[in-house]
Parts: structure tokens; C-alpha cells; sequence
């Protein structure tokens, strides 16, 4: 067994457990905090310590396992602004970013984001990569985040870098890469009823034309 | 199980060398063999016959029994104080917010309807967010809708429904424009075209992803659309029961705040459920890759309602779930893995079972290994096998499957297992609900006013869903459902909230009575798993 400390409180749990089994494992009703567990969707964002040390760690709480000593709690929300934008009719979608988010020009390099990332994602160079206009950028280097919102708890500059994120990675995907050609040309033949008598065809056989027709691949 | 693990050794600590040599082929008559003894949906044990409701007669798995044959949340009191007006009236309340909750509210709202979404724990938190493969979409030159319906009615061993399906695959392309042009970042070939990918069980590449963070990637632009959209949102609200309307409709639903415990009367003129899977009943006790909200809510209060289910016994349990280290027990190893290349081996080191068979044969397979003793131990006293991945990068490229997998490849370097290298130990997971509320090619149950998209329905996937058609379901029923109920519930002759109860549920308990005279019965919907009780899944 391990001592850990849970929202404060000390508890014993076994070991080999993350920090929403040892939750679990004492007797806590976890509702706030939990969602895939998983590790994509980002409800279960932590905050701990470890003794003799003066760090202040994050982690996701369903992902991490408990050592001995560590002390956590949960920040199941952090209050975010959200623009509210149609990525599709924005006017110009680089100067979109400064409309809605003006704050995304004032960091102030302190790299805090970066450090916090329980996805180890470089979110100082995100914001950079938007403020200067490379979505592009953003788009690759923020692929795996997963909305928890720990930047926005360490942000000296107060913004919200995967909101931040987001709003360029649509920009790009729905303003700049040209719309796929394979796409347009199947959606094409589909509108012009290229498979229509074929699929209500099939659809009119007994299950048993139907399953000679289909059987082979 | 954990307690365990320092009397055992490390599985990594005695690997067999891998031979590449072929598996066997899985033939008939051998894979019906194969599957009927191995495969848990075909075997004997732990199987119930329903006796009340609109299954009666079926044999399903003793704990979707356990759910369907159940009481209500709702003390008799509760159910006998029916408010004097309903908290709110919308014309559509749409239950659960995954991928088909979030479309069918943004195109209903769209299409001028008043929308409430509810959702049990925040929106997105969900199995569409997990998804990590990708989505089917016929897009190959050599490719066309009629080969994928073909190959998803094969795939669902013929027992798919052909008008669903035949819906899925015509629109699928359309509706993936409409992600396209939201903002979701598709993977694209050198030429911009949409990215394809080989998917078990079907004759094209047709798997479109966002590397393997598909889900994430769709419900992060989704959910922004959604809070943007001006539908009504309520969060940690799950329903806990449908309210009946005039001549057996349905009329709305009660809702319950986890935080304060209140319950919420809603009016209705449709109801859209869109609660998803069961993966959190764990049937048979398999670990699950779902989401903790999947357990099967929606099921419960259609069955009480009299919605027919269809296709109950049908389960998916994904080859490929972790099984050790066991707290990260139940998650899930994409099969594009395979697709890509990555081998599978017992604890000789023997391939024993083609990787991109169909699910249920690949599981089967490694429940047969397991179980005659071909399978790894683990320190907890499971077994699984080995699923390699380092061929992939030996034949597609040194970092290709950092590249194309850097989620799961991140999620085991937090558990010390590094996946480029090292190989995974894998056993079935509990995965995907294959039936469902059955329904139309509208979404309508047996119930007027009801209505169901995703994969709290069944019927377009038979009894075997061969991977990227959910996700395809759930975008395009979820859209699709969301448009015709809006509409229906706009043209819905109006109705009065005295004309509102809840005898449906009050019928379903005198039927259980008669049926089950002083048993105890379970309660539901189970709307939480309580891993504090059943603390051997804690690391599931
Ligand atoms: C790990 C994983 C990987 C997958 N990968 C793929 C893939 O690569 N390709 C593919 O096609 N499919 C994949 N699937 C399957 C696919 O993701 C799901 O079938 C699909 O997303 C289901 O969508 P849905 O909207 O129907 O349900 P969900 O997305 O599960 O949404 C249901 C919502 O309803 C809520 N809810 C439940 N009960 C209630 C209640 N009583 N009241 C209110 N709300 C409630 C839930 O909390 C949830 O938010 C995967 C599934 C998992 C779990
Ligand atoms: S960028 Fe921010 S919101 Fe995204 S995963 Fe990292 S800390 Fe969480
Ligand atoms: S925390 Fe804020 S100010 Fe500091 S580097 Fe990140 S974005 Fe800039
Ligand atoms: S619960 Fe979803 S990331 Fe932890």
C-alpha cells in the first residue's frame, strides 16, 4: 500500500492504480472529472505534487498512476471564453483570429503552457504559430489535444491556447486546404444518381439473392 | 488484481522470438465453428430469456436482461406527482451528446425547431470521442457505395438491414463534406485527396481518419458548432425515464441533475435518444473500451415504453483491447494497426489467425488461444497474446507508427510500454453494441414521437459491425434523424400536459410483478457504474 492525498485527505491505496482507480478505491463518487477514460477527452484534468519537492505537476487522472506521496486533486472545469464564429462564412480567417481572440497576440513566452500540457504539446509555439498566421503550423502541432483547459490555468497572458488552437486548426482545414478531389468528384456521381438503380436493387432482393450477390468480396 | 502483481513476473520479461511465417486461413466450415464455440455472443453460458416487454422470448446476455427486466428509478412516488406544468416544452429533446446527439441537434435547430439536448456528463464525453480508427467512405476509384454496402452487409453476416444501409452508404460522402468544410482535419494523401486505409473485413481501402485521434478531432469542432448553435444544452442530466403521451406516444422525458438530485419534466413533441453503447455493463465480464456513460440508459426506457429491440444478443468485443498493464485494462488498440501491418502471436510466437479477418473470428481466435493455453500470462491471472507493432515500421518506414499512431503510442509510454518496440498484450474488450432500438430508415421506433440515431440503434450493422461504419452511422442518421423529427415534431397535432403520464412505466411494473412474484429486481437505467462496489473493475 501507498499513502496518497486526495483533495487533501490522506488515504491508503494499493499500488498500480491511476488516480481515478484510487478515487475509486476509496470510496469516492467520481462524476465531475471523469469522462472516456480513456485519455482523449480531457475531463479528468489534475493537479498534484510530489513530497520534498516544490514542483506543481498536471496530468490527466485517468491516464496517471498514484506514487507514493503525491498529493492530487481534480480541476474537473476551469472557466474558458469561447468565440462564437461560423468558420465557414468568416470574411478573412487570419484576421478572424485577432477579432475573436485579440489576447492571442500578448504572450509573454513564459512557456507555462508547455510545461503544463498533460499532452506534451509545444503550446507556446502553437500560439506563436497563430498569431503569426502559420494554421498550418497549429494544425500539426496540436493534433492531440484534448480540451482540458490546463494551459488556460497557467496562462500569464489569460488566454485560452487550445480555444486558440482550435479556432485555427478549422481555419485551416475549412479556409485553406483546398477541398478534397476525390471527395467532390464521389459526392458528383452520387448526386447525379450514378448508384441509384444498382442500390435499390439490391435493396428489392430476398436475403438470400441478396446474400449470393454480396458473399463474395 | 493489482495486489497481485509483485508475486508474478513481467510478461515483457520472456518474449518468444516472433515467426513471421502465415497464419492459417479461417474457412468454412471452421469459422462457424470457430465462432460458435469461442465467441461470446454464440456461447450457452450466461445468457437469459426475457420474460416481459416487447422481446419476450429472446435470448440475450443476463446483464442486458438485467437492465431491460428492471424497475424504474423513479420511487412510486415520484411517479404519482406529476408536476403541475413541465419544467420546459421543446419540439425536440434529444437524449445523449455523442456524434449522433450533437448532429441531430445542430441540423434540428437549424431547421428552425426548438432543441434541448440533455447529456449525462459533459457534451463530447462519449464513445464518438474515443473513436480512433477512422470512417468508412467509399471514395477508391475502383471503390462505389455498392461495394461498401456490400461489404457491410457481408461483414454483418448477412442479417443487416438493406434499406438502412443502403442510406448509409449513399449519403456517407455528403455528410463527410459537411465535417470537411466544418474544419475537420482529415488525413490527406500528397495530392489533397481524403487519405484511404484498409479496414478489416472489407474488399477496398475505404477508412478515412484523422490519424488515430478521429473522434477527438470531429467532436472538438462539433461541440464548438454546437455550444455556438443555440440549442438548448443541459449537462449532467441524464433522463432517467420517457413521459407517455397520447395513445401510447411518447411526450417527452424526466431528467435528473446529478448535482442537486432535482427532477426535470420535459414536454416534448419528439424524442430523439442517442445514448450509445453498453460497454460499461461489462457483459460477461469483459473489459470495455467505451466511455463511462455507456450503459445502455436509452435501451431501458424504450423497452418499458414498448419500442421493439432488435438483434440484443449481438456484442462486439474488439480483438485488440489492453490487457496489461491491467490498469489500463478494457482500452482500446485500434484495428487500423493491423491494417497497417501490425502481427498478432501467441506464447510460442506463432501467428494464429490472418489479422484482418472480421472481428468476431480475430476474438475468437484469441479467446481459443487463451483459453487451450496458448495465451500469455499476465501478473493479474489473465491471459492474452501478443500484438506486434515494430513490423509496421519494419515494412512501411522506420516512425510510421509514431506517425500514424502517436495516440496509442503515447497512451502506452505513460504506462511504460513502448509500443514502437515492444509489443502490446492484447485480449477482446467489450466494444460495440450491434443491435439496438430498432427503427426505419427515419429514425422512428415502434413508438410514434420516439425516435433513435447511433448506436443506441440497431438494425444497419446486423450482428457484426465492421469498423468506420458506426462512426458513419452516427453522422449521417445523426443528421438525418435530427432533420425528420425536428419537422415531424413541428407538425405534431398539439397535446396537452394532462394528457402526459407515466402508465407505461406503471404497466411495465404489473408486468413484471406477475411475471417475477417477490423477486427482487435490479433498478434502471444504471446511468453510472460503480466501480466503488465492484472494485475488480476498477482497472477496466
Ligand atoms: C474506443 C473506441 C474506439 C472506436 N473507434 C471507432 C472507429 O474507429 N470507427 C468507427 O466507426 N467507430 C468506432 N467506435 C464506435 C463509435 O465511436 C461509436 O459507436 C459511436 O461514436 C457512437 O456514437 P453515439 O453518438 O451513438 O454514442 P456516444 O458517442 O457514446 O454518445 C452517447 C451519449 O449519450 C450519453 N448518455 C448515455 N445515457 C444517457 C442518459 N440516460 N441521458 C442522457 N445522456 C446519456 C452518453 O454519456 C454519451 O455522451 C469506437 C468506439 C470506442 C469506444
Ligand atoms: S493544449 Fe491545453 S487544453 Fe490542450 S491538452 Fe494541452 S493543456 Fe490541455
Ligand atoms: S502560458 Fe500564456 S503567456 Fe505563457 S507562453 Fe503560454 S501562451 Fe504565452
Ligand atoms: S477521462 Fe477522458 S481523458 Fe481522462
Amino acid at each position: 500500500m501507498i499513502q496518497v492525498w486526495i483533495n487533501g485527505k490522506e488515504w491508503q491505496v494499493p499500488e498500480g492504480l491511476t488516480m481515478i482507480q484510487a478515487m475509486w478505491h476509496t470510496g469516492h463518487e467520481v462524476i465531475h472529472g471523469i469522462g472516456c477514460l480513456g485519455g482523449v477527452c480531457g475531463a479528468c484534468a489534475a493537479v498534484y505534487r510530489m513530497p520534498g519537492n516544490f514542483h506543481l505537476y498536471n496530468a490527466l487522472a485517468c491516464q496517471t498512476l498514484v506514487k507514493e506521496g503525491m498529493s492530487f486533486s481534480l480541476i474537473a472545469s476551469y472557466p474558458t471564453q469561447r468565440a462564437h464564429y461560423d468558420i465557414e462564412t468568416i470574411p478573412d480567417a487570419k484576421e478572424g483570429l485577432f477579432e475573436l481572440y485579440p489576447e492571442s497576440a500578448t504572450c509573454r513566452n513564459c512557456n507555462a503552457c508547455t510545461e503544463v500540457c498533460p499532452q506534451g504539446i509545444d503550446v507556446r509555439t502553437s500560439v506563436w504559430q497563430a498569431a503569426f498566421g502559420d494554421f498550418k503550423g497549429v494544425a500539426e502541432t496540436t493534433m492531440s489535444c484534448v480540451m482540458c483547459g490546463l494551459c488556460v490555468s497557467r496562462c500569464i497572458a489569460e488566454m485560452a491556447p487550445h480555444e486558440i488552437a482550435l479556432y485555427a486548426r478549422r481555419a485551416y482545414g475549412s479556409r485553406e486546404l483546398p477541398f478534397p478531389e476525390n471527395l467532390r468528384q464521389r459526392i458528383e456521381a452520387v448526386e447525379s444518381g450514378t448508384f441509384d438503380k444498382e442500390l435499390e436493387r439490391l435493396a428489392q432482393l430476398s436475403p438470400d439473392q441478396l446474400k449470393t450477390e454480396c458473399g463474395v468480396k | 488484481m493489482t495486489s497481485e502483481t509483485s508475486s508474478s513476473s513481467n510478461p515483457y520479461d520472456h518474449l518468444p522470438s516472433f515467426d513471421p511465417e502465415d497464419p492459417p486461413p479461417v474457412v468454412s466450415p471452421e469459422r462457424e465453428e470457430l465462432l460458435r464455440r469461442y465467441y461470446p455472443d454464440y456461447r450457452p453460458d450466461r445468457k437469459t430469456t426475457l420474460r416481459v416487454g416487447p422481446n419476450k422470448g429472446e435470448v440475450i446476455p443476463d446483464e442486458i436482461a438485467s437492465i431491460l427486466e428492471s424497475r424504474s428509478l423513479l420511487g412510486s412516488t415520484a411517479m404519482s406527482a406529476l408536476p403541475e406544468v413541465p419544467d420546459t416544452e421543446v419540439d425536440l429533446l434529444v437524449i445523449g451528446g455523442g456524434g449522433a446527439g450533437i448532429m441531430a441537434s445542430i441540423f434540428a435547430q437549424q431547421a428552425g425547431a426548438k432543441v434541448l439536448l440533455t447529456t449525462k456528463l459533459r457534451v463530447g464525453d462519449s464513445n464518438t470521442v474515443m473513436a480512433e480508427g477512422g470512417i468508412q467512405v467509399a471514395l477508391g476509384d475502383d471503390d462505389s457505395p455498392v461495394r461498401h454496402f456490400k461489404d457491410a452487409y457481408r461483414g454483418g453476416h448477412f442479417t443487416g438491414e438493406p434499406e438502412l444501409l443502403s442510406v448509409l452508404v449513399r449519403e456517407g460522402p455528403d455528410v463527410i463534406a459537411w465535417l470537411v468544410k466544418k474544419g475537420v482535419l482529415f488525413d490527406r494523401d500528397p495530392s489533397g485527396n481524403l487519405s484511404l486505409r484498409k479496414g478489416g473485413g472489407t474488399s477496398r481501402p475505404r477508412l478515412i481518419s484523422a490519424k488515430d485521434y478521429t473522434g477527438l478531432e470531429i467532436v472538438r469542432v462539433l461541440k464548438e458548432d454546437l455550444m455556438n448553435s443555440g440549442v438548448s444544452i443541459w449537462e449532467f442530466s441524464p433522463a432517467v425515464e420517457l413521459l407517455q403521451g397520447p395513445e401510447g406516444s411518447c411526450a417527452g422525458a424526466i431528467l435528473r441533475d446529478v448535482d442537486n438530485g432535482t427532477l426535470k419534466w420535459v414536454k416534448a413533441n419528439a424524442v430523439l435518444l442517442a445514448t450509445g453503447g453498453t460497454g460499461r455493463l461489462h457483459i460477461g465480464d469483459f473489459a470495455t473500451s467505451n466511455h463511462f456513460g455507456a450503459t445502455g440508459d436509452g435501451l431501458v426506457m424504450a423497452y418499458r415504453m414498448g419500442a421493439k429491440l432488435l438483434n440484443m444478443e449481438s456484442f462486439q468485443y474488439h480483438p485488440t483491447g489492453v490487457i496489461y498493464p491491467s490498469e489500463m485494462a478494457g482500452m482500446l488498440i485500434t484495428e487500423a494497426v493491423r491494417g497497417a501491418g501490425a502481427r498478432m502471436f501467441n506464447r510460442f510466437g506463432k501467428r494464429f489467425v490472418p489479422e484482418l479477418e472480421t472481428r468476431d473470428v480475430v476474438a475468437a481466435a484469441i479467446i481459443r488461444e487463451c483459453e487451450e493455453g496458448r495465451g500469455v500470462r499476465t501478473p493479474s491471472g489473465h491471459h492474452g497474446v501478443y500484438l506486434d507493432l515494430t513490423s509496421i515500421d519494419r515494412e512501411m518506414g522506420e516512425g510510421t507508427v509514431e506517425k500514424r499512431f502517436p495516440n496509442i503510442v503515447k497512451l502506452m509510454g505513460k504506462h511504460q510500454v513502448d509500443c514502437t518496440k515492444q509489443p502490446i498484450l492484447v485480449y477482446p474488450t467489450l466494444h460495440y453494441q450491434n443491435g439496438g432500438i430498432a427503427s426505419d430508415v427515419s429514425g422512428h421506433t415502434s413508438i410514434p414521437g420516439l425516435y433513435v440515431a447511433g448506436e443506441a440503434s440497431g438494425g444497419v450493422h446486423g450482428k457484426n459491425r465492421l469498423m468506420g461504419n458506426s462512426l458513419l452511422e452516427v453522422f449521417v442518421y445523426g443528421r438525418r434523424v435530427g432533420l425528420i423529427s425536428a419537422d415531424e415534431a413541428r407538425n405534431r397535432k398539439p397535446f396537452s400536459w394532462h394528457e402526459v403520464s407515466l402508465g407505461h412505466v406503471e404497466r411495465f411494473h404489473r408486468e413484471l410483478d406477475r411475471e417475477f412474484p417477490g423477486t427482487p429486481l435490479s433498478e434502471a437505467p444504471v446511468l453510472f457504474p460503480d466501480y466503488r462496489k465492484h472494485s475488480h473493475h476498477a482497472s477496466s
